[in-house]
């Protein structure tokens, strides 16, 4: 690599005291701070909120509405329109997970069951909201298409145990998705 | 020493520990509030009086959101984990944060918040301690404050923390020197070193930068304005550097040191630090505002028109004297968001080489024109050749200090 | 051979390959264009395995016959053209003749090499014959493998990756056959997975003898089923679920458990009997889900008996001991370690040295057994034994001696027969002039015939378990030991094999590895005892003073082990292998 030389500018003495250069600079901190002051700073128009500035003010103020549909946030299962656990307990999110934040137990359907042709669902489901990066992995790697990443994003609770998300309120979080899943299917 | 005094004594140090503590949360919401308006942010504005916790329907907000903000902060430093990391070496950890607070603290002794009060006979200064050597001690003790850091620094057992603690050192002890040189012109004007009558000295001949009225319109009293302005200048930019404010925060810069010499420190230990290096910020201002500001007097001759020794004069003396701390908290706030942080060479050399000898030609140059009376404008010509010469030398060995040597020369 | 070297240099310049391979009953095989020499007779696969080539498979095992009916193993062959009447073979200029390809595949599997052979595992034809096989193996699998337990471990899956198409042309319906069937008491069968390959068939018939498997219908429709009436019921079961090579035969006892790709493998050997088959034990955390046999020829082969891979569940049972106890009055309290030591000691140096007795076990290793007899010296006691466990072999992997370390107990005790005293201190106990008795890793009430009331005579108690039992309720010191697969040690087994077992998990709680155990109570006893830093410790200085095992560390083990003595004992099984590997029905 070739060597540059940058020939740093010639300052006069003047500029060499720097008090000038100094002063210059607190009034233009300061013009700043009084025009962000009456909301005149560039944005604050848009985001009229906060009166001060470009912040949005975020409970009373969100973006849910504009989150794209692909936004990744807390991971959930799903089940098909008629109420069925699309996962079988493959257990390949826990494996894939990069923050080892999924724990599945897998379980056998019974032989009495309806749906006993698919032998195989969770018989526990954690995902620890501690411990998820949100990466989307589980959702990516999921053979059934039973795990999705919501738009939730407002993941909250008072004590570790809270924050592990069991079998039930994933499928709260996660509801239906419609669209065809061989494994209920008689002829495949 | 009487009861009285003992008793005002008594309540002085707690009104006064009082203010200080207040001011130093109140640096913390300024500090918040302000930088978050100078960068187009909100800052902290929903923080209320939490009165739902107490049994009451509704929580209690403040005018302007976020006024209680500091109190929650030091709520959540008080409750949150106090961690001693297991390698380092505990009674110097744990001494460290006290003896970064009882300095800045005990520096407010000799600060005259107002003017003194008289109660019949007895007149109270507004000082904790009237001492005859308010700067000498002021200075003294503000020194201490190094060891908290350096022992900080050391007893973390940690390199940040090591770094931190050693440019500390280094950077105090060179600018304590800057410091001390840089008031002797004051001192010189003042021929007092009672911080008290250096006040009251201000309020009758007019303030140390700003002579307008009284005595201060004199030609000599202004031409004093050089000597003096540079005295300010050298002051101030020391008080920055003794506080480990920016633009002089090395001790802990962040993006070199983590935290610098608080690193290893969480809790109300790293509370203590917090609250050590804005009561300094706090002495530093009251210390500028009390030499080159007329400290609580009002100015303009008005002081003079005001009964003397009111209680509610005294009141509004102290007043006054807060809003001008205020004023300088502020300044040093707009300071750290306008000037970027220096490098530690460029520290060091502005230290050492640029207002040491500064101060030093500064003292002569104050000692030349308070002696123009004695020695006429012969003498003073005389004098002021030599001083050229004298500081044209500085300059020279000065210059030669900072030339680094060729790669060359043998 | 150095003397006459000259001498076969000029020789072997006139002598071809196929000369010099055949005076070592060699061939010369060309695999995918590199010659080398393999064994007369060797099976084209076999070869190919010997050249680092891998030619994928599903009906050929080794230890079973070749019937050929997977068709995976299909290779391109080619031999020497046939010189016309006449004329002599024609030698290119590296001595060997030129190969003329066969425009179709053979098996490999069932094939053997001859001189000059060439072998293709890759090029156009065998990959677009694979990927045909694969293309037809798949039309009527069910492709659930995030459901089948053998997704992971699947050659199906692998193959189907590495040779397969990638994508159906299958646009008819799938046959349906049974799914989820019972055979057996250890076996669940999914006839949608099967791509018939008939190991399971053939290792029921030829090893376990016990031809209960079969297939039944034709064409598309065949499944493996077990013959009416009858069930798959024979200790030798779960090899089949080991052996196959998709989801289609699947373990009762592992099913749904956990996904094999979370498994950690620990090689082991099993303690269940006096054969030690060479096992590996499948953990995940500190929890075991299954134990396989691994294949060791001069043990077990490549199978296990089903009664002793399940055996591991004892270990993760509830009644575990995880701390020391020492029983005050009349319940035991917990305690710590260096207290129970201390007092199961000082129970025992009150004593003198024929009235303490000890009770150790053939399920103890070789380091163990060694640091009883250190301690028997030490007291000065020769009332040494062990528990005998008799029982029926089964012909086949089950040895009759169920404990798995006799051997070792003999040559370390240096007797022929450890259990040899334990009569003499059933009776002493009974007479009371025995007063203390350390009881490692026994319950004596069940096994060795010690009745209650003659164990209430005695003073001092120390017992050593894993579990709660009988004698350790009423003992006066029981310290928790290890499980087989929570410590690392070396077993001798009927033949004389020296083998060893890994640390697969931690045991539970604050139960300790028993050398430790009986090392810190050796320190107690013998003020000047320097209890050795690790289980290799140990070891070696056993064998510094064990004769037979002279010479050996736990290195020189290995994974399959080293014969230290001569017994006499064979293993059935390997017999019934041997006949027939020298019958040509197995590969071996």
């Amino acid at each position: 690599m070739a060597i540059i030389k940058v020939q740093r500018p010639k300052l006069s003495p003047g500029e060499k005291i720097y008090f000038g250069a100094i002063f210059k600079g607190m009034v233009i901190t300061l013009r700043h701070a009084f025009r962000s002051l009456i909301g005149k700073s560039t944005g604050a128009k848009e985001l009229n909120s906060s009166g001060v500035g470009i912040t949005m003010q975020y409970p009373e103020q969100k973006w849910d509405d504009q989150l794209p549909e692909y936004y990744r946030g807390t991971p959930a299962l799903v089940t098909d329109e008629q109420d069925r656990e699309r996962c079988v307990s493959c257990q390949l999110c826990e494996f894939i997970c990069p923050p080892k934040a999924i724990k599945i137990t897998p379980g056998e359907i019974p032989s009495n069951d309806e749906w006993a042709k698919v032998e195989k669902r969770p018989q526990a489901f954690d995902i620890d909201m501690i411990r998820c990066i949100y990466c989307g992995m589980c959702e990516e790697v999921c053979p059934e298409q039973a795990i999705y990443l919501r738009p939730d994003y407002v993941v909250t609770g008072t004590s570790r145990k809270e924050m592990v998300h069991d079998k039930d309120r994933l499928y709260e979080i996660g509801g239906k998705r419609v669209g065809l899943v061989n494994k209920w299917n008689d002829l495949k | 020493m009487d009861i009285p005094f003992l008793i005002a004594a008594l309540i002085k140090i707690g009104v006064f520990i009082g203010i200080t503590m207040t001011f130093v949360s109140v640096c913390v919401i300024f500090e918040r509030r302000f930088s978050a308006i100078i960068q187009d942010r909100v800052g902290p504005n929903r923080t209320m009086v939490p009165l739902s916790i107490l049994g009451f329907k509704k929580d209690f907000a403040l005018p302007i959101g976020g006024l209680t903000q500091p109190v929650a902060d030091g709520l959540k430093f008080i409750l949150k984990e106090d961690f001693t990391p297991s390698y380092v070496r505990k009674v110097f950890f744990w001494l460290a944060p006290v003896l970064v607070v009882v300095p800045a603290l005990l520096t407010m002794a000799v600060v005259p918040f107002g003017s003194p009060m008289e109660f019949g006979d007895t007149v109270i200064p507004m000082a904790v301690a009237d001492l005859n050597v308010g700067p000498l001690f002021i200075f003294a003790i503000a020194s201490l404050s190094v060891y908290g850091i350096t022992l900080a620094g050391w007893a973390s057992n940690s390199k940040y923390p090591f770094f931190g603690g050693v440019r500390s050192c280094a950077q105090m002890i060179s600018y304590e020197i800057a410091l001390g040189l840089s008031i002797i012109p004051v001192l010189m004007m003042f021929q007092t070193l009672n911080l008290g009558h250096i006040v009251e000295y201000q309020a009758a001949h007019g303030w140390l930068l700003l002579p307008a009225w009284g005595e201060g319109l004199s030609l000599e009293r202004w031409l004093m304005l050089i000597p003096l302005g540079i005295s300010f200048v050298i002051f101030t930019t020391s008080i920055f550097a003794e506080t480990n404010r920016m633009p002089f925060d090395l001790p802990e810069c962040e993006t070199e040191l983590v935290g610098g010499y608080h690193t290893e420190y969480s809790s109300m230990k790293f509370a203590l630090f917090f609250m050590g290096e804005y009561a300094a910020m706090v002495v530093g201002s009251a210390l500028i505002v009390t030499l080159f500001f007329g400290g609580w007097s009002i100015g303009f001759g008005i002081d003079g028109l005001l009964p003397t020794g009111a209680w509610w004069v005294s009141l509004i003396h102290i007043g006054c004297f807060l809003s001008k701390v205020t004023v300088f908290i502020l300044f040093f706030i707009l300071v750290r968001w306008t000037i970027p942080r220096f490098r530690y060479d460029q520290l060091m050399n502005l230290g050492w080489i640029v207002f040491f000898e500064a101060a030093l030609i500064n003292v002569f140059l104050a000692a030349l024109v308070l002696a123009y009376p004695s020695i006429g404008l012969m003498g003073v010509i005389i004098g002021f050749i030599i001083l050229s010469a004298a500081a044209t030398l500085l300059i020279i060995i000065a210059k030669g200090a900072t030339q680094k040597p060729s790669a060359t020369a043998v | 051979m150095s003397e006459d070297a000259p001498a076969s240099t000029v020789m072997a310049e006139k002598k071809l390959p196929k000369d010099l391979a055949a005076e070592k009953g060699l061939v010369n095989v060309q695999i995918d264009g590199h010659w080398i020499q393999v064994p007369r007779g060797t099976r084209m696969i076999e070869a190919a395995k010997m050249a680092e080539k891998e030619i994928p498979h599903y009906c050929y095992h080794p230890k079973l016959s070749s019937p050929g009916n997977c068709r995976m193993c299909l290779v391109q062959m080619g031999m020497p053209p046939r010189p016309a009447p006449g004329a002599d073979p024609v030698y290119g200029e590296d001595g060997y003749q030129e190969i003329g390809w066969m425009p179709r595949p053979v098996i490999a599997c069932a094939n053997t090499v001859a001189e000059n052979m060439g072998i293709r595992t890759s090029g156009d034809l065998v990959e677009d014959t694979r990927k045909g096989v694969m293309e037809f193996l798949l039309i009527n699998h069910p492709l659930d493998c995030p459901i089948c337990d053998q997704a992971g471990e699947c050659k199906l899956q692998e193959f189907s990756v590495e040779h397969g198409r990638g994508q159906s042309r299958f646009q008819e319906t799938k046959i349906k056959k049974p799914k989820n069937v019972d055979i057996g008491k250890n076996i669940r069968l999914d006839d949608e997975r099967c791509i018939m390959c008939s190991r399971c068939i053939r290792f029921m018939d030829e090893v376990a003898e016990d031809p209960v498997l079969g297939f039944s219908q034709r064409g598309t429709h065949t499944s493996v089923t077990v013959h009416p009436g009858h069930r798959l019921d024979s200790n030798y079961s779960l090899n089949t679920a080991d052996i196959c090579p998709v989801g289609a035969l699947t373990s009762n006892d592992f099913r749904f458990q956990m996904r094999v790709w979370f498994l950690k493998e620990t090689k082991s050997i099993d303690t269940n009997c006096g054969t030690g088959a060479n096992t590996v034990i499948w953990t995940r955390g500190n929890e075991i889900f299954r134990v396989t046999p691994r294949q060791n020829d001069e043990v077990n082969s490549a199978w296990m008996p089903d009664s002793h891979r399940l055996a591991f569940h004892s270990l993760q049972s509830d009644d575990r001991l995880t701390r020391p106890l020492i029983r005050k009055e009349d319940q035991h309290l917990e305690s710590t370690w260096l207290e129970a030591s201390a007092k199961a000691a000082e129970g025992l140096n009150m004593r003198q040295p024929n009235e303490v007795a000890i009770i150790a076990s053939g399920r103890l290793s070789n380091e163990e057994l060694y640091l009883t007899r250190k301690i028997a010296q030490t007291i000065g006691t020769d009332l040494v034994s062990i528990v005998p466990r008799q029982g029926q072999s089964d012909g086949k992997l089950i040895s009759a001696d169920r404990n798995p370390n006799t051997t070792g107990a003999n040559l370390i005790f240096a007797t022929d027969e450890a259990c040899a005293k334990l009569d003499a201190i059933r009776e002493g106990i009974s007479a009371g002039r025995i007063k203390s008795l350390i009881v490692l890793q026994e319950d004596l009430m069940e096994e060795a015939g010690f009745k209650q009331e003659d164990l209430a005579k005695l003073d001092h108690l120390i017992i050593t378990h894993t579990h709660a039992n009988a004698t350790a309720a009423l003992a006066n010191v029981v310290l928790p030991g290890s499980g087989f697969a929570e410590k690392r040690a070396t077993y001798v087994n009927v033949t004389g094999r020296l083998q060893r077992t890994n640390q697969a998990v931690i045991a539970p709680g604050e139960a300790r590895d028993d050398w430790e155990i009986l090392s810190a109570l050796l320190s107690h006893l013998d003020k000047s005892y320097q209890a050795p830093a690790s289980m290799d410790g140990v070891f070696n200085a056993l064998a510094a003073e064990i004769p037979a095992f002279q010479g050996q560390s736990f290195g020189s083990i290995g994974d399959l082990g080293v014969h230290i003595t001569q017994t006499g004992v064979t293993i059935p099984l390997l017999e019934q292998e041997k006949a027939r590997k020298e019958s040509g029905i197995i590969v071996g």
